[in-house]
C-alpha cells in the first residue's frame, strides 16, 4: 500500500499530465510544492514556514492563492525555479517543502 | 524651517534588481560617494545633483523585497527612513513586474512619505507586451509615476521635477507623520483592530513625533520585532498595548483561521493585483519571456555546468593571467616612485641606512606590492560587475548552491572561492571582496575565513621549491593534491565553522530573484569596476601604512649583534681596500682617498645606472648624461669611462659594488633572524617540533605573514652554508637536510601547513573590512596557526610513529580529508532544525 503511494508521488513529480487529472486531484488534494512536476501550475495554499524565510516567501509573491509554475531545477537537483506571477524565483527543497499547494 | 527648502534630501529606495543603481548614476552623475552605514558593513552610497532650486542629496538605500525587520538591509533601509527621514522617497520599480513592485511602494506610502515612483526598464515592459497606463497608475496611487529607461538615461528630467514637486510638502521634523497620499490600504476586517491600536499609540507624545502611528499599528499586529521595540522605547504603556495587540492578533486568528501578518500580506497583494489589472494592457498573449528562453540552454540540466566553467575559465584567464601580465607595465611606474622617494631620503650608507631611510622605503615597498595587483582587480571587478549587471551571476549561485549548502555555505560564495584561486592561484583579497553580495550574513563569514585558504600566487614559490627537493619524483601528484587539498580543508573548515562558532549568526533561506537578462552598459561596468578598486585602494592603503610600521619593529629589531656586526665591517673594509689597491696607480687615486669619497662614488654610480636603464630613448639617455656631467664634473668621467685609467676603476668598482650589495642584503638577511621575529621563532620550536619545524622554518613562516613572497627569501638566508661554493638553495637545503634529518615528510608536513596557514597582512585587513570587526581579523590569523600547526603535527607525529614516507603520508592524509569531508556534507545544518535566534519567535501556524 505504502509502496504504491510512493510509486505514484514519484510518477506525479517527473510527469505533468497527472496534475491535470481531476481523478488525481481528488485523491491528493494536498501536496508540498517539491511534489509538483516540471511544467506543472499549481495554487499556493499556505505556508508552514516561520519567520525570516516566511516574509521573504511572502514579499517575493507566495501568497496564499497565487499561481505558481515550476520552471527547473538546478543540475543537482536541488534549488528549484519557479515562476511567480510575471516573475522567475529560485527555492531551495527545504523551503518549498513547507509551502502546501493545490494543483490548478 | 520653509515649505520651499533649497537643499534637500532623497531617499532612494526600490527591490533588488530594479535598476536602482542606474537610476541613481543617471540622477547623480560622477557625483558620488560611498560610505558605511553607522556599525554595519552595507554600503551606503550617496550621491548629489543641483537643480534650479538648490543641491538635491540622493541616498541610495539597499535593495530589498519589503520593509520589514528580517534581514540587515531591511533594517538599515528602514531605520534610515524613520531616522534621517528624507525629504521624499524614490521608489524605483521594474515596470515588468508591476505587481511586486506595487508590494514595495504600499510599505513606504504606509510610512507617510511623499513618494516619487520611477517605473523604471518600461521598454523591456513594453518589449513583453505589457503596457501600462502610468497616469491612471499615479492617479491611483496618489504620487507622481514618472516612466524610465534607467540605461538609456530617458526620464531624468521628468524625474527631478517629480521629486521637487513631491518634497514641497514640506513636514517640520517635530512634527507627526501625517498622511500625503490619496491611497490607503484597506484591510479590511483588520481596520477595526487597527484603528483601536491607533488610538493607543497616539497616548504616547514621543512616539507620535518619531513614527507613523498607522504604519505602526499595522506592524505590531505584523508582530514585526523591529515595531516592538520602538514601541518600548517610546511608549510608557507599552507593555499593555503589547497585550492588548496580543489579544487582538489571537482574536483575528481565531475568527478568521489566518494570523494578521498573513492577511495583511493577502490583502497588499490583492491590492496590488487589482492595480495592475486597471492600469496594464496586455499586448501580447502569455510569452515566454526573452531570458526564459537563454536559460533553456544556459541553465539545461545537462549544460549548465559546461557553461559554467566556461565561464570562470574566462574570468581566471582574463583577470589573473592576463591581468598579471599588465602588471609588467605598471610596475616601472611604481618602482619609479620608489627611486623618486629614494632620491630625496638621505643617501644610503655603506652597509646600514639610517632609519628615515630604510623605513621610508619599507613603506614604500608594501604600499607598491598592494599597488602593483590594481591592473589585475580592475579588470576582475569589471568583469564581475558584467556577470552581476547582465545577471548570470545569479544563475551561477542557483547551479552551484546545493554543493555549497551542504558545507553551511551559499550558492553566491563560488566567486569568492573562484577570485581566491581555486585552480592555480588568486589572491584572497579581491575574493573577500566578493563576499559582499552573499546575502546569508553565516555563508558570508564561513566564506570569508576560508577564502584564504585558497592557492594564493605567493604561495607557489615555496611549493615549487619543496616539491622540486622532496618529491621530484611524484611532482604531479603533490601538485594535483596542493590544488585539491585547499578545497576540501576549506570545505570543511566552513562546515565547522557554520556547525559550531557561527551557528547563532543569521541565516537567509536561499530565495532569489532570478533576474532578467540585460545587456550591461559600458559606464555602469566602468563605474562599478573604479569604485571598487579605489575602496581597495583606499581602506587597504591607509591600513597598510600603519601595520607595516609595526612589522617592520619585529622584523628589524634589536639588530645584529656587535660581533656579527664587526664582521661585516671587516669584510667591507677588506673589499674596499682591495680597490685601493687595485686604482693606486691611476691619476684617479687621490680622488678616492677617504671613504666618504668611495662611498658617493658607489651610491652615485648606482643612480646614474638606474638612471641610463630606465632612459628609453636616445635623447633622454643624453640627457641623463648631461645631467650627471653637470650634478658631479669630478667624478662623471668614471661613471662614463673613456680612458683606460677610467675604465679600469669602472671595472673594480663594480666589483666592489657588488660585494657590497651581497653584504647588504646578507645583513638584512640575518638581520630578520636575530629580530624580534627570530626570538619568537626560537622560543616556538619546542611546540612546532611535532610538526616536524625547526627554527628556521619557524623563522620564514612567521616573516611571511607579511608577505608571503618572502618565505623562500628568508629560506634562503637560513640556509645559507654553501652560499659561497654558489649552491643553488635546492642544493643547499638538501644538503643541510642530510645533515639535520630533514625528510620528505618533514616537508610534506611544511606544505600541508603553509595550505592552512593564516592569511597576509592584506588579506587580514580585507577581513577587518569586510567583518567589520577587529575579532574576526584576530580570528582569522590564530585559528589557521593553530588548526595548520595541529594538522602537521598530527600528520607528522603519526606517521613518523608509523613509518610512513613523505608521499604515504600525502595519499593517507588526502584519503582522510576527503573522507571527512563527504562525511561532514551529510551532517544536518544546526539552522534546518533550530531557528537562529535573530529570527523573530516563531509565530503559530
Amino acid at each position: 500500500m505504502l509502496h504504491r503511494f510512493q510509486k505514484q508521488k514519484g510518477q506525479q513529480t517527473q510527469t505533468c499530465p497527472s496534475c491535470a487529472q481531476t481523478q488525481h486531484e481528488r485523491e491528493f488534494p494536498d501536496q508540498t510544492l517539491t511534489q509538483v512536476g516540471k511544467g506543472c501550475r499549481c495554487r499556493i495554499r499556505r505556508h508552514r514556514a516561520h519567520g525570516a524565510i516566511r516574509q521573504r516567501l511572502l514579499d517575493l509573491g507566495f501568497v496564499p492563492n497565487a499561481e505558481v509554475e515550476m520552471v527547473r531545477c538546478a543540475t543537482l537537483g536541488d534549488p528549484l525555479e519557479l515562476r511567480v506571477g510575471d516573475y522567475y524565483v529560485t527555492l531551495r527543497k527545504r523551503e518549498a517543502d513547507l509551502i502546501d499547494v493545490r494543483c490548478a | 524651517m520653509s515649505s520651499t527648502k533649497k537643499n534637500i534630501m532623497i531617499g532612494l529606495a526600490g527591490q533588488q534588481n530594479a535598476g536602482k543603481s542606474t537610476i541613481f548614476n543617471m540622477l547623480t552623475g560622477a557625483n558620488q560617494h560611498i560610505a558605511n552605514y553607522p556599525g554595519v558593513t552595507v554600503d551606503k552610497k550617496g550621491g548629489h545633483y543641483r537643480d534650479e532650486t538648490g543641491r538635491v542629496e540622493v541616498v541610495d538605500l539597499p535593495g530589498t523585497y519589503s520593509l520589514t525587520s528580517f534581514s540587515l538591509e531591511e533594517r538599515v533601509a528602514r531605520d534610515f527612513l524613520l531616522r534621517e527621514r528624507p525629504d521624499a522617497v524614490l521608489n524605483v520599480i521594474d515596470a515588468s513586474s508591476l505587481r511586486r513592485g506595487l508590494y514595495f511602494t504600499f510599505q513606504v506610502l504606509e510610512m507617510s512619505f511623499p513618494v516619487v515612483m520611477a517605473l523604471n526598464m518600461v521598454d523591456v515592459a513594453e518589449a513583453q507586451g505589457r503596457k501600462i497606463d502610468h497616469k491612471k497608475l499615479a492617479g491611483l496611487l496618489g504620487i507622481d509615476v514618472v516612466p524610465t529607461v534607467g540605461r538609456k538615461g530617458r526620464g531624468k528630467h521628468e524625474l527631478r521635477q517629480a521629486l521637487r514637486r513631491a518634497a514641497r510638502v514640506q513636514r517640520d521634523e517635530e512634527a507627526p507623520f501625517q498622511d500625503q497620499h490619496g491611497l490607503r490600504i484597506n484591510y479590511e476586517e483588520l481596520e477595526a483592530d487597527i484603528a483601536a491600536i491607533h488610538e493607543r499609540l497616539q497616548e504616547s507624545e514621543d512616539l507620535v513625533k518619531s513614527v507613523p502611528l498607522r504604519w505602526m499599528a499595522v506592524k505590531l499586529l505584523e508582530d514585526d520585532s523591529e515595531a516592538k521595540k520602538l514601541l518600548l522605547r517610546y511608549h510608557a504603556q507599552a507593555e499593555s498595548v503589547l497585550d492588548a495587540v496580543a489579544a487582538a492578533a489571537a482574536m483575528f486568528q481565531k475568527k478568521m483561521d489566518i494570523s494578521p501578518a498573513d492577511y495583511i500580506v493577502t490583502c497588499r497583494d490583492r491590492l496590488a493585483a487589482s492595480l495592475v489589472a486597471q492600469c496594464v494592457e496586455v499586448t501580447k498573449a502569455d510569452t515566454v519571456r526573452f531570458s526564459e528562453k537563454i536559460d533553456r540552454v544556459l541553465l539545461h540540466r545537462a549544460f549548465a555546468p559546461i557553461f559554467l566553467v566556461l565561464t570562470v575559465y574566462l574570468i581566471y584567464e582574463l583577470s589573473i593571467v592576463q591581468g598579471y601580465k599588465l602588471t609588467f607595465l605598471t610596475w616601472p611606474a611604481l618602482a619609479w616612485v620608489r627611486t623618486v622617494v629614494a632620491g630625496v631620503l638621505p643617501d644610503p650608507g655603506l652597509l646600514q641606512d639610517t632609519m628615515l631611510r630604510s623605513m621610508s622605503l619599507w613603506m614604500v615597498d608594501s604600499v607598491n606590492t598592494l599597488l602593483n595587483y590594481v591592473p589585475i582587480f580592475l579588470i576582475l571587478f569589471a568583469l564581475i560587475a558584467i556577470l552581476e549587471d547582465s545577471g548570470y551571476m545569479a544563475r551561477i549561485a542557483f547551479i552551484l548552491d546545493r554543493v555549497f549548502q551542504s558545507f553551511g555555505l551559499h550558492g553566491q560564495s563560488t566567486l569568492p572561492f573562484i577570485l581566491g584561486g581555486v585552480f592555480t592561484g588568486g589572491c584572497a583579497v579581491p575574493g573577500i571582496m566578493a563576499t559582499k553580495g552573499i546575502p546569508d550574513e553565516r555563508s558570508r563569514l564561513a566564506t570569508i575565513l576560508t577564502v584564504p585558504y585558497m592557492n594564493c600566487l605567493a604561495k607557489i614559490p615555496l611549493y615549487t621549491l619543496l616539491v622540486t627537493i622532496y618529491f621530484a619524483a611524484y611532482k604531479s601528484y603533490l601538485m594535483l593534491f596542493i590544488s585539491t587539498i585547499t578545497i576540501i580543508m576549506a570545505m570543511i573548515i566552513a562546515k565547522l565553522l557554520t556547525s559550531t562558532i557561527l551557528r547563532t549568526r543569521e541565516t537567509a533561506p536561499f530565495v532569489m530573484e532570478m533576474p532578467n537578462y540585460h545587456l550591461p552598459t559600458l559606464t555602469g561596468v566602468l563605474r562599478r569596476a573604479i569604485d571598487r578598486t579605489w575602496v581597495y585602494i583606499k581602506k587597504v592603503g591607509t591600513i597598510v601604512v600603519a601595520v607595516a610600521i609595526v612589522v617592520y619593529v619585529l622584523l628589524q629589531f634589536p639588530g645584529l649583534p656587535d660581533e656579527r656586526m664587526a664582521y661585516f665591517e671587516g669584510r667591507m673594509d677588506e673589499a674596499i681596500t682591495a680597490f685601493r689597491e687595485n686604482i693606486q696607480d691611476t691619476p684617479y687615486a687621490d680622488l678616492l682617498a677617504d671613504d666618504q669619497a668611495v662611498l658617493n662614488l658607489l651610491n652615485t654610480a648606482n643612480t646614474y645606472r638606474e638612471a641610463k636603464l630606465s632612459a628609453s630613448t636616445q635623447e633622454a639617455s643624453t640627457a641623463v648624461d648631461d645631467r650627471y656631467e653637470a650634478l658631479h664634473p669630478e667624478i662623471f668621467p668614471l661613471l662614463r669611462p673613456r680612458d683606460a685609467d677610467a675604465r679600469t676603476i669602472s671595472r673594480h668598482l663594480r666589483a666592489l659594488s657588488t660585494e657590497r650589495s651581497n653584504l647588504r642584503t646578507t645583513i638584512r638577511e640575518e638581520t630578520i633572524v636575530y629580530s624580534y621575529f627570530g626570538t619568537v621563532g626560537r622560543a616556538l620550536e619546542p611546540v612546532t617540533q611535532y610538526a616536524g619545524f625547526d627554527w628556521k622554518i619557524n623563522v620564514a613562516l612567521i616573516s611571511s605573514f607579511a608577505a608571503r613572497e618572502s618565505s623562500v627569501a628568508t629560506l634562503g638566508v637560513l640556509f645559507q652554508e654553501g652560499a659561497d661554493e654558489s649552491l643553488s638553495l635546492e642544493e643547499r637545503m638538501e644538503r643541510s637536510g642530510e645533515a639535520t634529518g630533514f625528510t620528505p615528510l618533514h616537508a610534506f608536513a611544511l606544505i600541508l601547513f603553509f595550505a592552512l596557514y593564516p592569511p597576509c597582512l592584506a588579506t587580514t585587513i580585507m577581513v577587518k573590512v569586510q567583518t567589520g570587526s577587529y575579532k574576526w581579523m584576530l580570528f582569522s590569523i590564530i585559528f589557521p596557526t593553530l588548526f595548520g600547526l595541529a594538522v602537521a603535527s598530527g600528520v607528522f607525529t603519526v606517521s613518523t610513529w608509523l613509518g610512513l614516507s613523505g608521499i604515504q603520508a600525502m595519499v593517507g592524509f588526502y584519503l582522510l580529508a576527503l573522507g571527512t569531508a563527504i562525511a561532514l556534507s551529510f551532517l544536518p545544518d544546526p539552522a534546518w532544525k533550530t531557528p537562529a535566534p535573530a529570527i523573530t519567535p516563531a509565530k503559530e501556524v
